[in-house]
């Protein structure tokens, strides 16, 4: 069928020859895709958005006419938050989709909910989902780009891009790092990010967890495993603890929180034992008290603090490389 | 039977110019194989056509038609997926003669008059032998046995009894369930699996349930399941068949008790031989089974178990669902892959063609095997092309190259990973009962 003259004449211009390729939507689905060339690219173009935040006008163009819907299918806070001002600030307009009292709780299912949301007119959705891979499956099924803001216990690219970043603009280095991730790396898609981003860039991975909090055959991934935080704090420049969830106990995953701290737990007597001192990354919310004691929260804060605030310069310079530049 | 049914029966037919498979005597030279009302009366070369109908069989194999003990028709209940119509098309475009129906309906087939619904269905659709197996337990729940004594004596001869799609978690309830099925000498189907292991598990674990972030089903849910029902079988030495197997060390513990002279046997998917976890990167919900796709070194092992005998015959599980039940987010996608119109290209593509076996082998798993299992001769049913025997018979081109579209399955659904895969070896023509069901890859309507 022919669209309606009038719609013809909007599109009025010299023909543009474009192959099918450059017109195929560009997706951020998982860091397993990216290359370490995609990766420091984007980290580089990231440092130069962390400096629009800094302005008293804290905005630029780039996304001006761009539609992006925060479909988070998931409740997160942060990171939420943090695509939702990363697109303002590239001036994108930002709708947000939330599941309750949405057609998702009536019973429709995420394609027939994702096309609906899409034919209004989207250039991207960043899709936040409990069930691994849905970011993927959407792709099969929408005509815009697709931005992975976390699926299951699969990946969380950003994250670990922000991450990246924290460490890279502290520590002035990438290759050769020695990095710890410490804590439920089975149900954890940010340690599966960081892990695979980690690699690329020629960092260093110990993983560290009692096996029963590890997911099978991890080794394969290309990391180390060990049962001992204190031959973690020995060895890393970085240490990452995950967030414990009371529920894993349930789970038999470990005894109980008072076992996993005193095992596991970054306590102010590990803490003050330490003559050279790693940085501390967490990706938040923290479990003061589990992973991490009061006292040495407050003192590594400033760090936690800026990963947030490289949330939203990386999510900035995402949007960019996907949506930018095409108009 | 309708008054068609019974004209098409008094035809003769003329199969010309095929390569005769038998079990006995392998495949022959080129043959001409006449049907007298429904009765392989001769074979021969060069057989003038007279008034009989002529198939045309060049370059084509004449085999017994095939046997599938293991498939899910939905029928009571799940219509939508399947039917005992459509399944019955899907079964004969497959070449299947004879399909055994797994218990998991709606209403279940755990009692006579639900097993006699389901066999009386598949005699109005007349394409096909479409036979229950009853449910070990009432319900499928596991608590209490079901009637097998009666299931096993109504219309419908029930021999297999299955809960399959669950297991039957409680060992003395299996037990027991052995010794009555061996005093009724009925056959235990067992879906082995230790379901306490894989709390919503999605796929195997293993590399790439790391790497996807998908809840695994360890390997050794299915094995301690099979370990358990092996020692069962041996304390009360009932007769066990273990529903697709799935991993290594299964096939390793069927190898032992089968050297120790227990009476098991067992079967593998065209699914579990060809694919492992590797391909589910895509997020396929149509690769989503359970068992799940097991690693490479578990297909190696399969591939192995097949080829030295240790598994007896290949089943489908074809497990039709409907397109919204698979166009979901993969922890939400049901179970199961539909099977019966691609399992021959798969034998011929994956095992024939990779030399794993002969052609003959893999026929003997789709015809002798799981038609001695379950006394099919009970329903008329030989596996062999020879004068007297009544013409149930699959003529397939090992050669013909094609490929897949599940759009164009007969089945209602279309949840197959296989599409756009070219593969090897279709079905051309399928003889039941001495009526052509189908003909030139077309489903004819019984009595056409």
């Amino acid at each position: 069928m022919n669209p309606p003259e009038i719609l013809k004449s909007g599109v009025s211009g010299p023909a543009k020859v474009q192959s099918p390729e450059a017109n195929r939507p560009r997706h951020l689905l998982s860091i397993a895709e990216l290359s370490s060339d995609d990766i420091i690219r984007l980290l580089d173009s990231a440092r130069s958005f962390a400096e629009v935040s800094k302005r008293p006008v804290k905005k630029v163009p780039a996304l001006r006419g761009k539609t992006i819907v925060n479909m988070f299918i998931e409740p997160s806070t942060r990171t939420r938050m943090s695509f939702e001002l990363a697109a303002k600030r590239l001036s994108a307009d930002v709708v947000s989709f939330t599941p309750s009292g949405s057609s998702l709780s009536k019973g429709e299912s995420l394609k027939d909910t994702a096309k609906t949301i899409v034919a209004m007119g989207v250039d991207a959705v960043v899709i936040r989902h409990s069930s691994a891979g849905a970011p993927k499956l959407l792709t099969e099924w929408v005509d815009c780009s697709v931005i992975n803001a976390g699926d299951g216990m699969h990946e969380h690219p950003t994250q670990a891009l922000l991450d990246l970043f924290t460490m890279r603009e502290r520590l002035g280095r990438l290759e050769g790092l020695k990095v710890a991730i410490v804590g439920d790396i089975d149900h954890s898609r940010v340690a599966r990010s960081n892990i695979l981003a980690l690699n690329k860039v020629g960092a260093r991975v110990l993983l560290v967890a009692p096996r029963s909090l590890l997911p099978d055959r991890v080794e394969e991934m290309g990391v180390e495993v060990t049962g001992s935080i204190d031959e973690a704090l020995r060895w890393c420049d970085v240490l990452y603890l995950l967030r414990i969830q009371l529920e894993r106990v349930s789970e038999s995953r470990f005894p109980s929180l008072r076992e996993y701290t005193l095992q596991y737990g970054l306590t102010q007597t590990r803490w003050s034992r330490l003559k050279r001192k790693p940085l501390v990354m967490h990706p938040g919310p923290m479990n003061r008290g589990v992973e991490i004691a009061s006292v040495v929260a407050d003192e590594v804060e400033p760090v936690i603090t800026g990963q947030v605030a490289a949330g939203v310069a990386v999510r900035m310079a995402v949007l960019y490389e996907l949506l930018g530049g095409s108009t | 039977m309708n008054a068609n049914n019974l004209n098409m029966r008094d035809r003769n037919i003329l199969i010309k110019k095929g390569r005769i498979y038998t079990p006995e005597e392998g495949i022959s030279s080129e043959r001409d194989v006449l049907i007298q009302e429904g009765i392989i009366r001769r074979i021969d070369k060069g057989i003038k056509p007279g008034k009989a109908y002529v198939l045309d069989a060049q370059d084509c194999i004449i085999s017994p038609g095939f046997v599938d003990m293991h498939v899910h028709f939905r029928e009571p209940g799940m219509e939508y997926k399947e039917d005992i119509g459509s399944g019955s098309c899907a079964a004969v475009s497959g070449g299947y003669v004879a399909v055994f129906c797994m218990p998991n309906t709606d209403p279940p087939i755990d009692n006579a008059s639900v097993a006699e619904y389901v066999y009386d269905r598949g005699v109005d659709e007349g394409l096909c032998m479409v036979l229950p197996h009853g449910a070990i337990t009432q319900g499928r729940i596991g608590k209490a046995l079901a009637p097998m004594g009666e299931m096993g004596s109504c219309r419908a001869m029930v021999r297999g009894f299955s809960d399959d799609g669950s297991t039957v978690t409680d060992s003395e309830i299996m037990r027991r369930a052995m010794e009555y099925a061996k005093t009724m000498d009925s056959l235990i189907i067992s879906h082995c699996e230790d379901v306490s292991l894989n709390a919503g598990g999605q796929m195997n674990e293993g590399f790439y349930s790391t790497l996807l972030g998908l809840r695994g089903i360890p390997p050794e849910a299915e094995e301690i399941g099979v370990f358990r029902d092996i020692c069962l079988a041996e304390k009360t030495d009932a007769e066990l068949h273990v529903a697709h197997v799935s991993t290594a060390k299964t096939v390793k513990l069927l190898r032992e008790a089968k050297k120790r002279g227990l009476k098991v046997t067992c079967e593998a998917t065209p699914h579990h031989f060809t694919l492992d976890d590797s391909y589910l990167v895509s997020y396929d919900t149509n690769l989503k089974v359970n068992p799940p796709l097991r690693s490479r070194a578990d297909v190696e092992a399969i591939l192995a178990g097949l080829s030295d005998g240790t598994i007896d015959v290949i089943s489908t599980d074809h497990a039709p669902h409907a397109l919204h039940e698979k166009e979901t987010e993969f922890d939400r996608a049901e179970f199961g892959m539909v099977g019966l119109e691609t399992c021959l290209a798969l034998v011929v593509t994956v095992l024939v063609e990779n030399g794993v076996f002969s052609l003959e082998q893999a026929l003997e798993k789709m015809t002798l095997a799981p038609s001695r299992i379950m006394r099919l001769e009970r329903f008329g049913y030989k596996p062999e092309i020879t004068e007297g025997t009544p013409a149930n018979i699959t003529v397939f081109n090992s050669d013909l190259e094609w490929v897949v579209d599940p759009l164009r399955f007969r089945s209602r659904s279309k949840n197959s990973p296989f599409g756009g895969w070219k593969v090897k070896g279709k079905v051309i023509h399928t003889i039941f009962n001495g009526s052509i069901v189908l003909e030139d890859m077309q489903v004819s309507p019984a009595g056409d």
